[in-house]
């Protein structure tokens, strides 16, 4: 059936959800902004209680299990969040992104030790680092080594681009899923997830970086140095020919992960939209629906383009996160969505600056901050390009050796 | 629940539409399109396939349901085959829909049966005006009243069959209105002009419309004494355009693609190369946003809700993904594209219709 009705356990989620964003966290989205890294304990706290209260983490989609809606509701919840905030939202607490990595790629056993501390006690994050200083998008290339060592795993390596690794190792005890490879010769098939867990000797937080946009958001550089861990703390086998997991399981991971991308900016370009068309109508300007196209205005024009990609990048990611609940292979799907997503926002948040002229301009209003959140989402989890090519791929029916 | 499916009955008339599309409008595009003439075999099929009667409700001869979304899929698919093919069989529809969802039931009862026949019934909708910023909520044409009635007055373009339709709806500006009007065929004041000479869309009827003190009875103003609220009928007919125009798309989409894994440069196909594939990746990611907008309003508009914004939202979009498209496609193919000996160049004319085309040209 085709249908377009939000469901109605979505819609209470989101009841909670906005409240969220509209008191702790637009409000304070400035600040968090000028005052780089510092961490918005009051929205942690808001979020950790919450999900204490209810078992379940904002992440962690439906509100029962087996409703078929998680993924539906994480989109739902995330363009929400980030209309709210995106640097803030990006510091909720939970397994995020190496909780993510863990449910794609660990057994049963390493799924209950790694990720029952996310529902009890003092808020946690769970981060990934997979980027290193002279690869990101060509993930194969990384150099971070695993080497087997009187029953331990040693990592020796240097991460970067790591979202809440500061969170997740010295904010809280939580872990970080940190991709090495076992085997240099055997490129992808060598690439394997390791958990490394707060408090680790040999796994030291060497910089924060400082960024255009989503301030907020803490994004760390990582050095490991001899860095031992449990042989238990590899995800899934250490079978190099292993289907399915290993760098197939960070592609799944990227499967599940990329509509909440596309989510997060599609909430930074409603806010934009919202705001600008509430600041023009002020001054008579309002998008005439009825009308045809050549006769509007082009300020008129502009907003309606701007719903207009708003709607389609949205619809795009609703679909892809509906077929992920629906147990349908979606690669192509959130690549779509992820692409058009980083696309839109992009332009819709330059388009808003432009439009309000020197108000959009100015850090009294939150349209350049919002420009400058809005990049990142054409950048971080496979560029643009990325996602382009995974796209390219796939309705071409062609490998990564035919078209590179 | 949300839902991005066609329910079984859908996807069994969307194949049957498609098989069609394939065989007879595909293969007879070129050749109407160079010819300026759409083959009576081709309306005589379509109308077998009897989505219009599938529409109606079995009181005036059908035997079904109007459906906005069900609408929306047949329309990409029969806009996939010939647009221009396509623009020609929903033209009955012009006047049947509008008779259906705000005619008058004496106007129901009168004008329905008709459309529900064996045989290809044209009918026609006179809309479009001839000058750049003609907008059907405020047209130049006129009605008055006068007489038992109302007398018309104005010049209408792009209006299919109206040569051959027995019934041609003239929607003109009443008392600060839209409003519709049915008009019979010979009616004195009325004349055809000439066939439209167009850029595309050429095996298409369009004609020209004349209207001088054109006298139609009182019981002919569309949904009877008190007129119709043509605001449904419009953003149904935004949904209706932009589906059509995700089909156009689709069409070239494939095409390319599959030029482009056949070309060879430089000793690979093209389509190897990062600049034809991402463009061939866009213009799949393009094509599926403008079908999910599309189907949006259309549902909107089948909850029975008001769907003005998210008529405009898909139409807006497609009108500018259709020629990104089918542009692009063009541009895969090359000098190729140019040629006519391809189809690409001519889905990209007709392609150039949509954003020209507003208000009830389809329904």
């Amino acid at each position: 059936m085709i249908s377009f009705a939000v469901p109605e356990e979505i819609q209470q989620r989101l009841r909670f959800v906005r409240e969220t964003a509209e008191r702790f966290m637009r409000p304070q989205a400035r600040e968090f902004d000028e005052r780089e890294h510092t961490v918005p304990w009051e929205f942690i706290n808001h979020m950790w209680d919450e999900a204490l209260r209810t078992g379940r983490s904002f992440r962690s989609g439906a509100a029962r299990d087996g409703d078929g809606l998680a993924s539906q509701t994480i989109v739902h919840v995330i363009e929400t969040l980030s209309w709210g905030d995106a640097g803030i939202y990006l510091c909720g607490p939970g397994a995020g992104l190496g909780g993510a990595a863990i449910e794609a790629t660990g057994t049963p056993e390493q799924k209950q030790r790694f990720l029952s501390r996310y529902r009890e006690g003092k808020p946690k994050w769970a981060s990934m680092a997979m980027t290193e200083p002279h690869c990101g998008s060509d993930t194969a290339a990384i150099r971070t080594t695993a080497v087997r060592d009187n029953g331990s795993w040693v990592l020796n390596g240097e991460k970067i681009f790591v979202t809440s690794g500061h969170k997740s190792m010295l904010d809280s005890d939580g872990l970080m899923v940190v991709w090495a490879t076992i085997d240099p010769q055997a490129g992808r098939a060598g690439m394997k997830p390791f958990v490394v867990e707060a408090g680790t000797p040999g796994l030291r937080v060497s910089k924060l970086e400082h960024k255009l946009g989503i301030r907020a958001s803490d994004t760390a550089s990582v050095v490991l140095e001899d860095c031992r861990i449990p042989l238990t703390n590899l995800l899934g086998s250490e079978q190099v020919t292993e289907p399915g997991k290993g760098f197939k399981g960070a592609m799944a991971t990227f499967d599940a992960t990329r509509p909440s991308v596309a989510a997060s900016a599609l909430g930074i370009a409603r806010a934009t939209v919202e705001l600008v068309k509430e600041l023009l109508a002020l001054h008579g300007v309002e998008v005439r629906y009825d009308r045809a196209r050549n006769r509007m205005g082009a300020v008129e024009r502009d907003l309606l383009d701007m719903e207009t990609q708003l709607r389609a990048a949205w619809l795009l990611t609703v679909k892809a996160s509906w077929m992920m609940d629906h147990g349908l292979p979606n690669t192509v799907e959130s690549s779509m969505c992820k692409v058009k997503a980083g696309d839109v926002v992009t332009r819709i948040t330059q388009k808003g600056v432009e439009l309000m002229g020197p108000d959009g301009y100015s850090r009294r209003l939150l349209l350049e901050k919002w420009m400058r959140d809005a990049k990142i989402n054409d950048l971080f989890e496979g560029t643009g390009q990325i996602n382009r090519l995974v796209i390219a791929r796939r309705i071409l029916g062609y490998s990564s050796r035919e078209l590179k | 629940m949300l839902g991005f499916e066609p329910s079984p009955d859908q996807r069994t008339l969307v194949d049957s539409v498609r098989r069609f599309a394939a065989r007879e409008l595909r293969s007879g595009a070129r050749e109407a399109d160079e010819t300026s003439t759409l083959p009576a075999e081709i309306t005589g099929k379509g109308w077998e396939l009897a989505l219009l009667p599938a529409s109606l409700p079995e009181a005036y001869g059908g035997f079904g349901e109007r459906s906005a979304v069900t609408g929306a899929l047949f329309a990409e698919e029969l806009g996939w085959g010939d647009v221009a093919a396509a623009v020609a069989l929903m033209a009955p529809a012009l006047v049947a829909l509008p008779v259906l969802i705000c005619g008058s039931e004496a106007q129901k009862a009168e004008l329905l049966p008709a459309f529900c026949g064996d045989a290809f019934t044209p009918g026609a909708a006179a809309v479009a005006e001839p000058h750049f910023d003609w907008d059907a909520r405020a047209l130049r044409t006129r009605a008055v009243r006068g007489g038992d009635g109302y007398l018309l007055d104005g010049v209408k373009c792009n209006v299919p069959w109206a040569a051959e339709s027995e019934w041609t709806l003239v929607y003109a500006e009443l008392e600060g209105r839209t409003q519709g009007f049915l008009v019979r065929r010979g009616s004195p004041g009325l004349t055809v002009k000439e066939r439209e000479p167009n850029l595309g869309l050429r095996a298409c009827p369009l004609y020209g419309l004349e209207l001088q003190a054109c006298a139609v009875p009182a019981a002919r103003r569309l949904g009877g004494e008190q007129g119709a609220d043509l605001g449904p009928l419009l953003d149904a007919s935004r949904v209706a355009m932009a589906s059509l125009a995700v089909g156009v798309a689709r069409g070239a989409y494939e095409y390319a693609l599959q030029y482009a894994k056949g070309r060879k440069a430089f000793g690979e196909a093209i389509a190897q190369r990062q600049a034809i594939a991402f463009m061939l990746a866009e213009m799949a990611t393009d094509i599926e946003a403008a079908r999910l907008l599309a189907w949006e309003a259309a549902w909107t508009l089948d909850q029975g809700q008001p769907a003005l914004k998210e008529a405009a939202l898909a139409k807006a979009f497609a009108d500018d993904m259709v020629l990104q498209v089918t542009d692009r496609a063009l541009q895969v193919l090359g000098g190729h594209g140019y040629i006519r000996d391809y189809p690409v160049e001519m889905w990209l004319r007709n392609g150039r219709g949509f954003a020209v085309m507003e208000g009830l040209a389809i329904v």
